[in-house]
């Protein structure tokens, strides 16, 4: 049997949120977290949690899995579990709805600030605006991201000033589109950055790179930032 | 883009250079004399004050004070808007902080020229 701590908050009834632990029958088979959270769900028809594909791809089950940011879904039990305890809580920084289930309204509303769509001012072709394979090649590594806020609610800079600081996730897309050689608002994109706060709060301590379940590296798209306003600053 | 206007240099990337550049000339000030201590461990008030008394030292040393001074101020600075949540607490703080690197600094130079 293992045992499952979890989070729980129901704002209508609880004064505050507790931790609740759950005995689970496994079956001693290697299974994911979600997997374990839906045997839950069976027990504890109350239990709130996201989730949609369950294969890594929609970004709906980050949580904090045995103190890590983590998808449930393409966690298996055997990379987290110790000493047969599981302890699972909302991804952190962000406020709490239910259970497991965060407001990701601060996440989103940095997303938008760095407009992720292309801009492009010239008229458009007949077909579509071509790339070369190595144009093409630049975006790897940046256009993956699920946003499913893993990194950014691992960032302390995030957890101290999530109104200001973009984060790790809208710097990875931010660089994405200022990557892309389809986009001409370059200018525009960094000139948007250059305060003490959207790209600089950055530290570089790495969690983003750490925790992110696509293996994605904020941290260096966050250096290319900092190259480019260096770049065109000097 | 976020405004701020007791940042020191008002621009991320203004701050970030300094931060990084002001931090190389301090840690080779800060290898340099603990260097210079070690090879002279007899060191007397004569050879001390002839040590600062040189053009190129003093140079070095007021490089080293205003680096000390700047690179304070940014990271008490970003120290603050991390920590300190409330407005009034935060403002009083920087310019406790400013007030201090500015006194610190007209006060090195003084005793490095020796005015």
């Amino acid at each position: 049997m293992l045992t499952v701590s979890i989070y729980r908050y129901h704002p209508e009834l609880d004064e505050k949120p507790y931790m609740q632990d759950f005995q689970v029958d496994t079956g001693g088979k290697d299974i994911m977290v979600l997997d374990v959270l839906n045997l839950l769900k069976i027990q504890d028809r109350s239990l709130a949690y996201r989730r949609s594909c369950r294969e890594g791809v929609c970004g709906s089950d980050g949580m904090n899995i045995n103190g890590t940011n983590g998808l449930a879904c393409i966690t298996p039990l055997s990379s987290v579990v110790k000493n047969n305890k599981l302890v699972l809580r909302p991804l952190p920084a962000l406020p709490v709805i239910r259970d497991l289930v965060i407001d990701m309204d601060q996440f989103y509303k940095q997303y938008e600030k760095i407009k992720p769509f292309l801009l492009n001012d010239t008229p458009a072709p007949g077909i579509e605006r071509l790339q070369s394979p190595e144009e093409r090649e630049k975006l790897d590594g940046l256009y993956e991201c699920i946003l499913c806020a893993c990194c950014s609610t691992a960032c302390p800079s995030f957890w101290w000033n999530p109104d200001r600081f973009i984060g790790p996730a809208g710097l990875l897309q931010a660089y994405r589109f200022l990557a892309d050689s389809r986009d001409t608002a370059t200018e525009e994109r960094l000139a948007g950055l250059d305060d003490p706060f959207s790209v600089f709060r950055c530290h570089g301590i790495m969690n983003c790179v750490t925790v992110c379940p696509k293996g994605l590296n904020p941290t260096k798209a966050i250096g290319h930032i900092r190259n480019m306003l260096m770049t065109r600053a000097t | 883009m976020v405004t701020t206007v007791t940042s020191y240099g008002r621009s991320g990337l203004s701050d970030w250079l300094v931060q990084r550049v002001s931090a190389v000339i301090l840690a080779v000030y800060s290898i340099f004399m603990v260097l210079y201590l070690l090879l002279n461990p007899q060191i007397d008030f004569v050879q001390w004050s002839a040590l600062f008394s040189g053009t190129g030292m003093r140079i070095f040393s007021l490089m080293a004070l205003l680096s000390l001074g700047a690179h304070c101020w940014i990271g008490l600075w970003s120290v603050s808007t991390d920590y300190l949540k409330h407005f009034a607490v935060r403002f009083v703080f920087q310019m406790v902080v400013g007030l201090l690197m500015f006194i610190y600094t007209i006060w090195g130079v003084q005793l490095l020229w020796g005015l």
